[in-house]
């Protein structure tokens, strides 16, 4: 096996369950070097798990895990170069802060004079020089949470696994920590194993994310295209607001596929998102709520566009939220920039309204597959 | 916002005021009357008259030092031995005993239930000489030249053992069970084996717990009279029995009490030492 080439760390075919619960189910990814990897998902959905597995805490009922090419499966947690920032932080009670910093060095055998430079530069990397001597209870939360990464980096291992480390952080400090999170990230090139359940923490930090349901991972990817081309209703929904058509494929193009909704609108999707669904299939067609435009009836030109009525405007400043109802029932929720100032006037509650979007903007996610 | 303060501090001290006042009438008053008559001298028959006389300290320890050391010895052996078996089921039951916790728990405190002298009584009956366990220690050539097990110091710090045990286990349980379990997967995670984990992590943790549950096994050991009364003889005496006959069969009044106060001393003394020491060792561990 090339060290050099093997990814940080490695997941084929990754089950985990207590008992009855499937946990994780058949979990397979590579996690390149350096690399800052986010593992989104709902409460309950596996993730601590997964990461527990990666650090050891848990054995896999099936499957293997590599650390840089190396089979780790049935090795324990401190003989694997990882280190964990827990959930709940961890840090040792009885410990100053120097030394809940020193303790993996110390275990290490790293001489003294050298792990008293490095905890302070860890310390220092965290913004925490001047509380090397008092314990955890003496800190604030977003402090603690410091320590807790400080501990973990110091001993710079090969990738870091983050469980939820802001989650239990007021919004604003959580949002001051994301950013030096990602500096972090950037300043020390290690790997990091991020899981959280906040997609915009997610799409705001990480190269790649795993999103995952149910235990499996749904889809993986860089934050844009999850968010523009997602796979499933999940992701879809997951990710942002997403409007949902059911639509019937009428002609395939080379460039683009025509669909038909259930109110006898024609819709023109880019043939690229519409994979091997021949004429009659059905599919469902999405589009984010920023990639609709409304027009006032009769004055909208383009190739997608929907009949309704407005149910529903909510004018928040810089932007107008509005909910249209198409003629097939359909409810689609348009977020539309104030950038023409023009307020409600002309498309406020109760008017008619034809709605547009471009064939590039749509996807094109695969029925639900719940529990097969 | 100061009447309310006011009211608050009022409020704290009327609700120690019971405790006080209990206190002061049956534990710091007899405590002054027993030095007072610590300090007598007379006989039983004659009566005792106030007499300053400090030199019955002296007297009694010279007297009586083979008993005083040998209740520190049992006492401090039964500790340990309390220990080595509290501490593995202490562990057992806080980590992992999931559903049978509470019927553990339930079983420590079982003997509880019936007196103190019965339950040594008991042993006496188990370890006596013509029981099946003398007859296994026996076989086993255990019991050595004497055949026996009753009189023997082995069965008074047995008896201590046992019924000490549950002041032992309860604190340690109490101190692991409130133990975050993180910490031992942090410790592990930063490449601590389990052995080192437990040194450095679990074992500082559980210092509350080893702490009242020695001094709590300790201290009554100390005292403790029954067990080497109903189990031992005459040669495995402690300080208790010596205080319990000098006031209730000698009827030397002054030198039970002086022993007493020698007992309290000691003890205070030990504690203080021992706190010293124990708080150091985690002040150490904190800084090396
Ligand atoms: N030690 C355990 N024993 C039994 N079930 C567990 C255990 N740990 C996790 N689970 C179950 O596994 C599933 C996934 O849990 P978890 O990995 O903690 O999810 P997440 O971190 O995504 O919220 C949940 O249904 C949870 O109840
Ligand atoms: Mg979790």
């Amino acid at each position: 096996m090339d060290q050099h080439s093997a990814p940080d760390i490695a997941l084929d075919g990754i089950t985990k369950r207590f008992g009855d619960t499937v946990a994780v189910d058949d979990v397979s990814l590579e996690i390149p070097k350096s690399s800052f990897f986010a593992m989104l998902g709902p409460s309950g959905c596996g993730k601590t798990t997964t990461l527990r597995m990666i650090g050891g805490f848990e054995d896999p009922t099936e499957g293997r895990i590599e650390l840089a090419g190396q089979d780790v499966t049935r090795v324990p947690p401190y003989r694997r170069d990882v280190n964990t920032v827990f959930q709940s932080y961890a840090l040792f009670p009885h410990l100053t802060i120097e030394r809940n910093v020193a303790f993996g060095l110390q275990q290490k055998k790293v001489p003294k004079a050298e792990a008293r430079k490095r905890v302070a530069e860890a310390l220092e990397l965290v913004h925490l020089e001047g509380m090397a001597h008092r314990k955890p209870n003496q800190l604030s939360g977003g402090q603690q949470q410091r320590v807790a990464l400080a501990r973990a980096i110091v001993n710079r291992p090969r990738a870091l696994l983050l469980d939820e480390p802001l989650g239990a952080l007021d919004l604003k400090l959580r949002r001051q920590l994301q950013l030096e999170l990602t500096r972090i990230q950037r300043d020390v090139g290690i790997t990091f194993v991020h899981v959280t359940h906040d997609q915009e923490e997610a799409m705001s930090m990480a190269d790649t994310i795993a999103v995952m349901n149910k235990g499996r991972i749904e889809q993986l990817g860089s934050p844009t295209e999850l968010y523009e081309r997602p796979r499933t209703a999940f992701v879809a929904n997951f990710l942002g607001v997403c409007n949902l058509m059911e639509a019937t494929v009428v002609a395939r193009h080379s460039d683009v596929v025509e669909l038909d909704t259930a109110d006898g609108a024609r819709l023109h999707v880019a043939a690229d998102r519409v994979n091997g669904s021949a004429e009659g299939g059905r599919l469902r067609v999405g589009v984010r709520p920023e990639k609709l435009r409304l027009a006032p009836v009769g004055q909208a030109s383009g190739t997608n566009v929907l009949r309704g009525h407005v149910t529903d405007a909510s004018f928040l400043g810089v932007m107008t939220h509005y909910v249209v109802q198409t003629a097939a029932g359909a409810s689609l929720t348009i977020v539309a920039q104030n950038d023409g100032g023009e307020g409600l006037e002309l498309i406020g509650p109760g008017r008619e309204v034809d709605v547009t979007f471009s064939p590039k903007h749509c996807f094109v996610v695969e029925e639900e597959h719940d529990d097969a | 916002m100061g009447g309310l303060e006011r009211r608050r501090r009022l409020v704290g001290y009327a609700l120690v005021l019971p405790g006080i006042a209990y206190l002061t009438i049956f534990f710091a008053l007899p405590l002054l009357n027993q030095l007072w008559v610590s300090l007598m001298t007379g006989n039983d028959v004659d009566g005792f008259e106030p007499a300053w006389h400090f030199s019955i300290y002296p007297d009694a320890i010279s007297a009586y030092h083979e008993q005083m050391l040998r209740s520190v010895a049992y006492a401090a052996i039964a500790t340990v031995l309390c220990f080595v078996i509290a501490f593995p089921l202490a562990y057992f039951m806080a980590f992992k005993a999931g559903r049978w916790k509470n019927l553990m728990l339930l079983l420590v405190i079982l003997p509880f239930f019936t007196s103190y002298l019965v339950r040594t009584v008991a042993w006496q009956t188990i370890l006596a000489d013509d029981g099946w366990v003398v007859d296994i220690a026996n076989s086993l050539g255990l019991t050595g030249s004497s055949n026996r097990l009753l009189a023997t110091q082995t069965a008074v710090i047995a008896g201590i053992t046992y019924n000490f045990l549950p002041f032992m286990v309860l604190p340690l349980y109490v101190s692991l069970e409130r133990m975050d379990r993180r910490l031992i997967e942090a410790a592990t995670d930063l490449y601590a084996n389990r052995l080192t984990a437990f040194r450095r992590v679990t074992l500082p943790l559980a210092m509350p717990g080893v702490f009242a549950g020695t001094l709590l096994t300790f201290i009554p050991a100390l005292g403790d009279f029954i067990n080497a009364e109903l189990l031992g003889s005459p040669s495995q005496y402690m300080i208790g029995n010596v205080i319990q006959s000098q006031f209730l069969i000698v009827r030397n009044y002054p030198m039970a009490a002086a022993l007493s106060f020698i007992l309290m001393g000691a003890i205070l003394v030990a504690i203080t030492l021992y706190a010293r020491a124990l708080g150091t060792r985690q002040l150490r561990e904190a800084v090396a």
